[in-house]
């Protein structure tokens, strides 16, 4: 053994720094390795061609959570705030939205529009203030648990009579349902079920779809920001406030296995054969990496194995990156909006068509895409009148059937890539350079079990209480000293640091009773 | 996958045969059979009472063929077992059998058995109940096969004061040494025959394990071997009386494996079915730790009681009372009962809330019987007791008694 | 042979003058059990049903020759016994009779069988996967630790959530007690469950697809949902929740068919003094300020009563039958937005002899219950898949049974009545109306999928009925042809059924009531919510509740 350690934190994603920072701002001596060569996970960037860089996985900010930014003085630049959003049409009457406020509409769809974001907006605060502590216990007879509980059922009464009888409704519902009642608009309803469904394992039409439209306005409403110098400026500023409160960080430094002496954790040993020793170590890591590779199983139970294996996190979004030689032309969209987010979602048969096949395990012959082209608003990305673009892509299922490989990875690209050209008809012109990042390319490359963003599918029955687990949500791992702090965790994914942010409480809370 | 069509009359079978059947059918004169596990097995097979002393004075065989039974075989065979059960399995050398019991992660009892350590690397795990998901789902991470090998190896229970000169005129001298929760391999019809000095009864007894090819032939040269010791096969019935003497806990009578019960509170802890001595805090993790650590700390709910009841009548069935302020209060109920002959008592076993039932409290057992179709009703005073009602000496002689 | 001393229309002059304590619309069997209730209170009540025949969707109807079909529900495991009980139905002809067998056939000509016994079972489960074998144990102990949980609300009024009255409050306790008293592990599981698809669930226990798949089944058997849908594990307990005489889980055939279910109310009903009218379609429920008036019938007649109880589902009883002016703005849209989706269609079928099923030799006892022809999960999704597009299933989920193989009273001897239950069948072709050739092609998809596993099936049809949702809304009067009145997601279960601030079988107007299965708990041969509905009436009535309660701990 060398050093010891108050905390090591295993993996240097945005919450893996969030809670390294907030444990050495409590005055901990902390180490943070990371198997990358920089700091960031998957919210990083990425130089992908001569010239041309790009968030890797994340490319929108929504969530940070504002007490993460406010605590850890977290310093970076956006290169645009609140962008809109681009329902694209294929004639080219697109539909413009964002917040309450869409055009290309009838009246009554704006009215609607405005009450739906206006009922949502206040669910998701509601949400949003539990999904910045931990899960209260439901029957451990803690007072400060039923505190918890007893607060959460007063705050959804406090919605008043209807709108608590509508919540209820609502959060098991589907997305497709309830846009179907509400819209005229077709690009509308698709739009709005692709901002459900992205990053899942779900269509529109699956129940938990309300749910997972509610934790995307967690944070900010859904507003968008594009940071400058793309995600990785974010995960540079965590890094550099974590340092500021005295958090060692290396980076290449792979974590083997965790140590574990007489049934606790002791310590990490990385791939290179060094040991660091700690009394507390925490993992970025997803629960399954975790637990299954870095723990072992043998040092856990087996029904509590048992519940890890059967975390959902089969990924279902890929990611494309197109190097362009100058912004492509789409019919009816002005110049400025190219800063915006574009979807391609026509309608929410669509989405659920693109969904259908991911259900075996094939990838949707017209898949839905989520479009940004950052360099347009940050220079930063690629040179002058160059641009890069980079969408989201679903649905691509991590366990493809016929396994992904070179070929599965270029047809899927191609399809993506003229998905995007029925809209912008001059775009391979344009190509310079491109790549697809698949869920297997992004396990691979970002060590996510699945390939999955949110470190396991948020749905009701992986939420709150039972995430990652049952009995498990409040980030200590059955085996003494280990913790969790990634999004597999409590509340779950998106650049929001909320899962490092509790886990951090959670951790000196033990220090102190300890 | 096996679709076999003519699979259909094997699995719509009702109750399957035991590779001893044609020699128990051959032996019945009762025709009075039960279901254990889907096979067939005696209640008793000439009269129960007379087959019970078989296991008293001379030699009962029962056919313990139905028994759950799995292969664990592997590099980290030895992990494993330490692992799923609560005892320390590093102190169970090869050619040692443990008794032990096995807990979910809230450190409920699964299910109890046997646990054999053939040789290095390698364990026969024997219980009444089946376990394969839950075994399995135990060894991932670790280089372990775990196979059930219940219909493939057939297995006798030969009990009694007179078992080890059966043994010895089988030819397997090397008995002589044998210390009780041992076990040894010998050479028979070309077939491995492993022998351990276990049993159900509490008394001096071997079981005797081997593929069931060999069974038949076994089974001829044990009887022919015992016809001068008083041999005799025997049911259920008989092994019942003999284990509640004993003071066995029986799984789905004596308590409920954790994973198949519906309502709350009806699962058990090794502390509250008097298995403390199983659990050894002192290894490292094993399933149900952290749960047993922490009912150590709060205190058990339950506590299992062995009942010495005055008078006769057996407490089958039966509610027990505290006094408490002078009050009677329901405190548990009789789990198994039996008169036992060899001791001439009436006891029990039973479940009792804490803290009732420490050794030499005084309970009540509300006893109902029929007597010429009319029921009566007594409260019968009961003790509870420490010790197992029947523990003889020849049990634990080694070399054991030439009787 | 529904030969009941019915009322006819032309002798209903006499009723114009008075005015009933009670008026049940719809004699299926949740009406037929509120009346029953309601009378045996005392209450002067009338029951009208607008076809000549009693039972809505719970009927045996003779359609061709001598042959008798349950061509709506056709097996029974939901009906409440304690509702069997208080209504002394077995005085009243009914007769329960469980069945052992069912079967999955794989389209490599084997089959996986569902055995009654447990031993039999295991070794079957074996034959595919001993750890299956296995985990089935565990996993009937946490269905049945749901069940115990679900059965337990069956009988009882859901609460108010957002309610602060005395009643509600100690509702929601005990709903909350009962609860906690799983203990924090069970209490987690049952939130996962409640909230799960029925394929991850089975993914949880199940290594093998076969015996995933004879599973999956009854999580979407009557809903718009797949078996990947999340909401579904629950549609699963739906169907498991029965019992016939306390084994929890099984299904039996009424005898006669399911018509001998309502007939059996039917007399109970009557057998307490109720009247019951056939041919008597209400056009509308009237509202004179804020009160029920009565009824008005399509033949322009009007009945007056102090309470009007619908039987209907709540789209029809809102929408078709009630003045939009005469209910508030938002309950009415609610009812509009309630999701009542058609999803199956029904074959009902007269064959000449026994079909062979070359994949199970002789007189197994599998061919007793249900048999099915997809074995596995992909095939059951993709089923659902073309329903979403507004399309019968290709490749259809068929839960398939011959109840003349134990009920001698339904064919003439050696002859049977086949009835095949078909998910995914749309209430409407991409939108549209049926066809006519939909319809039979719709049929000849069914036929085909069992012929396949049966060749001599297709020589043996004599007649075949085809009822597509739409029919079954026509003749039922079941909105879109939904089986359950309304689909049994989470949204729309429990205090939210039918909608949200309207659970407790109370309408929107004074002395309006709902006893159909739109309300808690939901479809199925159940009649608990006419038991309800009848208990909330004379709650409210200030009367002696004749309404059993759960019979507790099993």
């Amino acid at each position: 053994m060398t050093d010891r350690f108050d905390a090591i934190v295993i993996g240097a994603g945005h919450n893996g720094l969030v809670c390294a920072a907030l444990l050495g701002k409590a005055g901990k001596s902390v180490l943070v390795l990371e198997a990358a060569s920089d700091v960031g996970g998957a919210a990083r960037t990425r130089a992908f061609a001569d010239g041309y860089s790009v968030s890797s996985c994340a490319h929108l900010l929504s969530q940070l959570q504002p007490d993460v930014v406010k605590d850890l003085n977290v310093k970076f630049d956006l290169a645009a705030r609140e962008i809109g959003t681009v329902a694209l049409a294929a004639d080219g009457n697109h539909v413009r939205y964002g917040g309450s406020k869409v055009e290309g509409v009838s009246s009554a769809d704006q009215s609607s529009l405005q009450e739906f974001h206006q009922r949502m907006t206040r669910f998701a605060d509601l949400l949003q203030k539990y999904l910045n502590k931990p899960p209260p216990r439901l029957a451990n007879g803690r007072p400060r648990d039923l505190m918890t509980l007893a607060q959460l059922g007063f705050d959804i009464r406090r919605l008043g009579k209807t709108e608590m009888r509508e919540f209820l409704r609502l959060i098991g519902m589907n997305i497709f349902d309830e846009v179907e009642e509400r819209f005229e608009s077709a690009l509308l309803r698709g739009a709005l079920s692709l901002d459900a469904v992205l990053g899942t394992h779900l269509g529109p039409r699956s129940p938990n779809t309300i749910l997972t439209y509610l934790y995307r306005l967690c944070g900010s409403h859904g507003a968008l920001s594009v940071p400058a110098g793309g995600m990785g400026a974010v995960s540079e500023a965590l890094a550099n406030s974590a340092r500021d409160h005295g958090v060692v960080i290396r980076t290449g430094m792979p974590v083997k296995r965790v140590i574990v002496e007489n049934g606790r954790a002791a310590g990490v040993e990385t791939e290179s054969g060094e040991s660091f020793s700690s009394w507390t170590v925490v993992s970025n890591a997803d629960p399954k990496t975790t637990i299954m590779s870095l723990v072992g199983a043998r040092h856990v139970e087996t029904g509590f194995v048992r519940r890890i294996q059967n975390i959902r996190m089969r990924g279902n979004a890929a990611k494309l990156h197109l190097a362009l030689d100058g912004l492509p032309a789409i019919h009816g969209l002005e110049k400025r909006e190219f800063g915006d987010r574009l979807l391609i979602a026509p309608d929410p048969h669509y989405v659920e068509r693109a969904f259908n096949p991911a259900k075996y395990g094939e990838t949707s012959p017209a898949p839905v895409l989520e479009i940004t082209i950052p360099s347009f608003r940050d220079t930063r990305l690629a040179e002058t009148g160059k641009h890069v673009l980079s969408a989201i892509v679903q649905y691509a299922p991590y366990k493809l059937k016929s396994g992904w490989n070179d070929e599965a990875r270029n047809a899927f690209r191609e399809v993506a890539i003229d998905t995007i050209a029925a809209y912008a008809p001059d775009l391979r012109q344009r190509i310079v350079a491109s790549e697809l990042l698949t869920p297997a390319d992004l396990e691979t490359e970002f060590r996510l079990t699945g390939g999955h963003w949110h470190h396991g599918e948020l749905t009701l029955d992986q939420f709150l209480f039972v995430r990652p687990v049952a009995g498990f949500a409040q980030y200590r791992m059955p085996l003494e000293g280990l913790w969790l702090c990634g999004a597999g965790a409590h509340p779950g994914g998106g650049i929001s640091g909320a899962a490092g942010r509790n886990a951090a409480g959670m951790i000196l809370a033990g220090h102190k009773a300890a | 996958m096996d679709t076999n069509v003519n699979s259909i009359v094997e699995v719509e079978q009702r109750r399957r045969r035991s590779p001893f059947w044609s020699r128990l059918s051959e032996l019945d004169r009762l025709n009075s059979w039960h279901e254990w596990k889907g096979y067939t097995s005696a209640d008793a097979l000439y009269d129960a009472d007379l087959e019970y002393f078989a296991i008293r004075n001379s030699t009962g065989v029962f056919d313990l063929t139905p028994m759950t039974k799995y292969r664990i075989k592997g590099a980290d065979a030895l992990d494993y077992v330490d692992r799923l059960v609560t005892r320390d399995m590093r102190k169970i050398k090869p050619g040692r059998v443990a008794y032990a019991v096995w807990c979910n992660d809230q450190g409920q009892v699964i299910d109890d058995g046997t646990l054999f350590h053939l040789r290095e690397g390698e364990y026969r795990l024997c219980s009444q109940e089946r376990h394969l998901a839950w075994l399995t789902a135990a060894a991932v991470g670790l280089d372990v096969q775990i196979t059930e090998e219940t219909d493939e190896i057939a297995a006798l229970a030969v009990q009694g004061p007179t078992s080890f000169s059966v043994m010895k005129n089988m030819g397997f001298d090397a008995l002589e040494s044998l210390k009780p929760f041992g076990l040894t391999h010998f050479e028979f019809e070309g077939s491995e025959l492993m022998i351990s000095r276990t049993g159900f009864t509490g008394d001096l007894g071997y079981e005797l394990w081997i593929d069931k090819s060999r069974a038949e032939a076994l089974w001829d040269a044990l009887f022919d071997a015992g016809k001068l010791h008083g041999i005799r096969a025997i049911g259920t019935h008989a092994l019942d009386l003999a284990r509640i003497e004993a003071g066995f806990l029986a799984a789905g009578v004596d308590f409920l494996p954790a994973d198949t019960t519906v309502r709350s509170g009806r699962s058990r802890s090794p502390f509250e079915l008097g298995l403390d001595w199983l659990v050894d805090f002192k290894k490292p993790n094993f399933n149900g730790r952290r749960a047993l650590a922490e009912e150590k700390r709060r205190g058990s709910n339950w506590r299992l009681v062995k009942l010495d009841i005055e008078g006769n009548k057996p407490a089958h069935h039966s509610y027990v009372y505290a006094r408490k302020n002078g009050r009677r209060k329901q405190a548990g109920f009789i789990t198994s009962a039996c008169w036992s002959p060899v001791c001439k008592q009436n006891v029990a076993l039973g479940t009792v809330a804490t803290p009732y039932g420490e050794v030499g409290d005084e309970l009540l057992v509300e006893i109902y019987y029929q007597r010429e179709m009319h029921w009566s009703r007594v409260m019968a005073k009961a003790t509870v007791v420490d010790k197992p009602f029947w523990d003889p000496l020849r049990r634990r002689a080694t070399p054991p008694g030439a009787y | 042979m529904l030969a009941l001393p019915m009322f006819q229309a032309d002798r209903a002059d006499q009723y114009k003058m008075k005015t009933y304590d009670a008026i049940v619309v719809g004699a299926g069997h949740n009406g037929l059990t509120n009346a029953a209730f309601l009378a045996k209170a005392g209450l002067d009540v009338l029951c009208v049903e607008k076809n000549d025949y009693i039972g809505g969707a719970t009927v045996s109807r003779n359609l061709y020759k001598d042959w008798i079909y349950s061509n709506c529900s056709y097996v029974c495991s939901l009906l409440r016994p304690e509702i069997f009980r208080a209504l002394e139905l077995h005085r009243h002809g009914l007769q329960i009779t469980p069945y052992g067998g069912g079967v999955t056939f794989l389209q490599n000509g084997g089959y996986f069988g569902s055995y009654w016994d447990s031993e039999v079972a295991h070794r079957e489960y074996a034959r595919f996967s001993k750890h299956d074998a296995d985990a089935y144990e565990r996993y009937s102990a946490d269905v049945m630790r749901q069940c115990r949980f679900i059965r337990d609300s069956l009988l009882r009024t859901p609460p108010d959530p957002t309610s602060f009255k005395p009643r509600d409050l100690k509702e929601l306790a005990h709903l909350g007690s009962r609860f906690l008293e799983m203990g924090e592990d069970r209490m987690l599981d049952t939130i996962r469950f409640w909230t799960m698809s029925v394929a991850e669930y089975l993914d949880e226990y199940f290594e093998t697809d076969v015996i995933k798949t004879a599973h999956s089944g009854s999580g979407i058997i009557g809903t718009a949902l797949g078996i990947h849908s999340p909401g579904t594990a629950y549609v699963l307990l739906h169907h498991y929740m029965g019992e016939v005489d306390g084994n929890v889980g099984s299904w039996g055939y009424a005898r006669g068919g399911m018509g001998a279910v309502s007939k059996a109310m039917a007399g109970a009903f009557q057998a307490y003094g109720g009247e019951l009218r056939t041919d008597a379609g209400v056009e509308q429920i009237t509202v004179r300020n804020g009160r029920v008036k009565g009824v008005a019938l399509t033949s322009g007649e009007e009945i007056d009563a102090k309470i009007v109880v619908s039987g209907m589902d709540v789209k029809c009883t809102f929408l078709k039958c009630m003045d939009k002016n005469d209910l508030p703005a938002e309950f009415y849209q609610r009812v509009n937005n309630f999701k009542i989706r058609g999803s199956s269609g029904k074959l009902n079928i007269a064959l000449d002899g026994m079909p062979t099923f070359p994949a199970l030799p002789g007189k197994s006892p599998l061919l007793d219950g249900d048999m099915h022809f997809i074995d596995s999960m992909e095939r059951m999704e993709r089923a659902y898949d073309d329903w979403k597009e507004g399309r019968w299933s290709k490749d259809p989920y068929i839960d398939m049974v011959i109840p003349t193989v134990t009920d001698p009273t339904m064919a003439p001897p050696g002859k049977h009545f086949m009835s095949c239950f078909v998910q995914y069948c749309p209430y409407m072709i991409e939108g549209r109306t049926w066809t006519a050739p939909e319809r039979e092609a719709f049929g000849q998809t069914v036929i085909n999928q069992i012929a396949n596993y049966s060749p001599d099936f297709k020589d043996l049809i004599l007649h075949v009925e085809i009822r597509t949702p739409e029919d079954i809304e026509r003749e039922a009067g079941l909105s879109e042809g939904n089986i359950f009145h309304g689909e049994l997601t989470m949204d729309q279960l429990l205090f939210n059924r039918p909608v949200p601030g309207y659970a407790q079988y109370r309408g929107p107007v004074g002395g309006l009531y709902m006893c159909g299965s739109s309300a808690h708990p939901g479809g199925g041969v159940m009649a608990a919510p006419g038991a309800n509905a009848a208990r909330e009436i004379l709650l409210d009535l200030k009367r002696k509740s004749t309404i059993p309660g759960n019979f507790g701990d099993d």
